[in-house]
């Protein structure tokens, strides 16, 4: 499993920009489904084939990142966010650009209120002396992601893209330890999640599932002065109660409890004051989908340094494949 | 001329009939069949030669504007904008009430008699009221009820080498190009949506695309320029006169990325002038259209208006005709290349990835 999220986690795959991370995962599974297929938006979506419930499985592959958008005269480089970015989280960080070239990035001399810090302030240096150098390595509309190298100490990984794909790694475990069953077992790897849950929409549309699970991380509630949350490292999966986006189907998130409980699994509830997740696009397709959610807890969400535990994602692949297994 | 004839119309979101009927009329010899669905949209399907797949063409009718939302003892009009506007450039707008285009004005409390602190702020639309001239609330009710809506009213003026002063250029531009378009022939089937609502939410070009499903989709629109004093180049979004703005990224879209490439290299073999929208704000029917169905590849091509949403939109007509060359050379290519349309509409099959 190890193995498999440091592979994931240091793919490149910014919303919108995920082909390679979309390669990495097809050359991962294609050994143990039975169909893939790319839709328009580019989701990845695996099929394990059965002639009972379709229930789908839904991981976002894309991560945050920035949009290269103007190059001066100087060869400093304007950017815009593609998701959350916190202008405070990337002060002074580093962004990795799809042809390997890194950048510094940094703000503009006479901010004085650092309050007044936002992304339009903000530039990024490639080291290049002017304009023509670095439209040799940069252009407009290249995205970026920030650098933040995956490793592991004790029970706990860290990495830049653990949002999401740490969830990418549970669905690859997944498909690769099934437990035998009669449903038709679609697994969907999204794209473009942190910029409005826009891949999952197309992608419950084309399979219209009897059900759906998304696997994503959400926010712990286990560090010094954090917000009063159950959710915690090491806890087990939290079950999706509620995001920002959707309200867990009740009948799904009672299965998974009981699957939980029954079967020596420790599991949180997960009520998710800020955020959403896919389901909030999946539920409301053709004539509606019930959905729940698996949830990673994760420590620093949207920095370069997002923080797992192994543990925990082992408890998400077996939870998962309880489901699968036993959805009626 | 077209733009001229279009701009002159009123057609705020919601209350497009006008336009509607307008385009209907021009492009009824061009197409094969000319539906208008449920929310108002015009979908003109043009058979192409080869009808294999199917290309959407997308231009919104709808304009920002206002919709009377009371009246006052003295016969004043209360209203509220319809659409993204901004409040500093509305005191001492002239308007048009109605269908019967009832003249109005657009004051706010005089100068003299505002407070210090009034006067450095930005008047707030609930501190305006509409003049239309009448002289009780019941005769103000008789003239314009509520829920009439309201447009700028704004010349079309064509000024210096190559500019052009109008309200609604967003996104009758785009309407011109879909009518210019029609009158082309194609092997694909060619569905030009004229769509409503988009000011208030990309409401119209949902449906339209649901009911059209098409393979690739273009959205031609007008968008925002800020090349103007005050703001630092890296803020200037697009550049009027350097042809036309093709959006990597806006709000609502990451546009397709293989789509917009090909229309750039479609714009340099033909000499076409072509920049890249340097901003990632604002957004258009292609969020919408993007994500129907199994989704749908999706670009937009733009031309630039500076002081867009406003009765004093300016554009340059250069910039229009470098948008219009463009989609008809980008429409005629994907017609010769097959293999561009196929590479694009393609779901990839489950065979070919588990065989790669």
């Amino acid at each position: 499993m190890q193995d498999i999220l440091k592979k994931v986690t240091e793919a490149f795959g910014v919303s919108g920009d995920e082909e390679e991370i979309r390669a990495v995962i097809t050359s991962e599974i294609k050994k143990y489904v039975d169909e893939i297929n790319v839709d328009a938006m580019g989701n990845l979506i695996a099929v394990k084939k059965g002639k009972n419930k379709k229930i789908m499985f839904a991981a976002h592959m894309d991560e945050i990142g920035i949009i290269a958008t103007f190059i001066d005269e100087k060869g400093f480089v304007r950017f815009s966010n593609i998701g959350g970015v916190s202008p405070f989280n990337s002060l002074a960080q580093r962004v990795r650009f799809k042809n390997g070239t890194i950048g510094s990035l940094n703000v503009e001399e006479k901010l004085e209120d650092k309050k007044a810090l936002n992304i339009g302030k903000m530039y990024i240096d490639i080291g290049c002396k002017n304009k023509e150098e670095t439209e040799k390595l940069v252009r407009i509309g290249d995205t970026a992601n920030f650098v933040g190298d995956f490793f592991v100490q004790g029970d706990f990984a860290v990495s830049k893209a653990m949002d999401n794909r740490s969830g990418c790694a549970v669905l690859i475990e997944l498909i690769k330890t099934l437990p035998k069953t009669d449903n038709e077992i679609y697994f969907v790897f999204t794209t473009q999640e942190e910029v409005g849950l826009r891949g999952a929409k197309t992608a419950a549309f084309g399979i219209m599932p009897d059900c759906a699970i998304a696997i994503d991380v959400t926010l712990a509630g286990d560090t010094p002065q954090s917000n009063n949350r159950d959710v915690k490292l090491g806890a087990g999966p939290a079950i999706k109660v509620k995001d920002n986006a959707y309200i867990a189907h009740p009948q799904i998130r009672r299965t998974l409890e009981d699957l939980a409980s029954s079967n020596g699994i420790p599991y949180t509830l997960e009520l998710l004051d800020m955020g959403g997740s896919d389901p909030g696009a999946i539920q409301t397709t053709g004539v509606g989908v019930p959905c729940g959610g698996i949830s990673i807890p994760c420590r620093y969400v949207h920095t370069p340094a997002e923080m797992v535990s192994l543990e925990d994602l082992k408890n998400c692949v077996k939870l998962a494949g309880l489901f699968a297994k036993n959805y009626k | 001329m077209l733009i001229k004839e279009l701009t002159d119309l009123n057609g705020v979101s919601g209350n497009e009939k006008e336009v509607r009927d307008f385009i209907k009329d021009k492009i009824n010899n061009f197409c094969d069949t000319i539906k208008i669905d449920s929310i108002g949209n015009i979908i003109a399907y043009k058979k192409g030669i080869n009808s294999k797949f199917k290309v959407m063409l997308s231009a919104h009718m709808d304009e920002v504007g206002f919709i009377v939302s009371g009246h006052t003892d003295k016969g004043f009009l209360k209203f509220k904008p319809v659409g993204g506007i901004d409040d500093r450039i509305l005191p001492g707008k002239r308007v048009l009430v109605g269908k019967k285009r009832l003249c109005g004005v657009i004051g706010s409390k005089p100068i003299h008699q505002q407070e210090k602190d009034e006067r450095e702020k930005i008047s707030k639309v609930k501190n305006l009221y509409i003049d239309i001239g009448a002289e009780s609330k019941d005769e103000a009710e008789k003239l314009a009820p509520l829920g009439e809506f309201i447009s700028f009213d704004s010349e079309f003026i064509e000024f210096g080498k190559n500019s052009i002063k109008a309200k609604a250029l967003d996104d009758r531009v785009g309407c011109a190009v879909l009518i210019e378009a029609l009158k082309n022939s194609f092997e694909f089937d060619l569905y030009a949506c004229f769509t409503v609502q988009e000011e208030v939410g990309l409401r119209g070009a949902q449906v339209a695309a649901y009911n059209v499903m098409p393979d690739v989709a273009l959205v031609i629109e007008g968008t925002t320029c800020a090349d103007v004093p005050n703001v630092e180049p890296y803020e200037y979004s697009t550049i009027q006169g350097n042809g036309a703005a093709l959006t990597i990224m806006d709000r609502t879209c990451i546009c397709d990325k293989e789509l917009v490439q090909f229309l750039h290299d479609v714009a340099v073999k033909n000499n076409i002038k072509v920049q890249y929208k340097q901003t990632t704000s604002g957004g258009n029917d292609s969020g919408q259209i993007q994500r129907t169905g199994t989704g749908v590849k999706t670009a937009s091509i733009s031309v630039p208006c500076r002081y867009i949403h406003s009765p004093v939109s300016v554009m340059s007509r250069s910039d229009y005709e470098s948008v219009e060359r463009l989609t008809i050379a980008a429409l005629n290519q994907m017609s010769k290349n097959k293999d561009f349309l196929k590479s694009l509409s393609k779901l990839t099959s489950g065979k070919e990835q588990l065989t790669k």
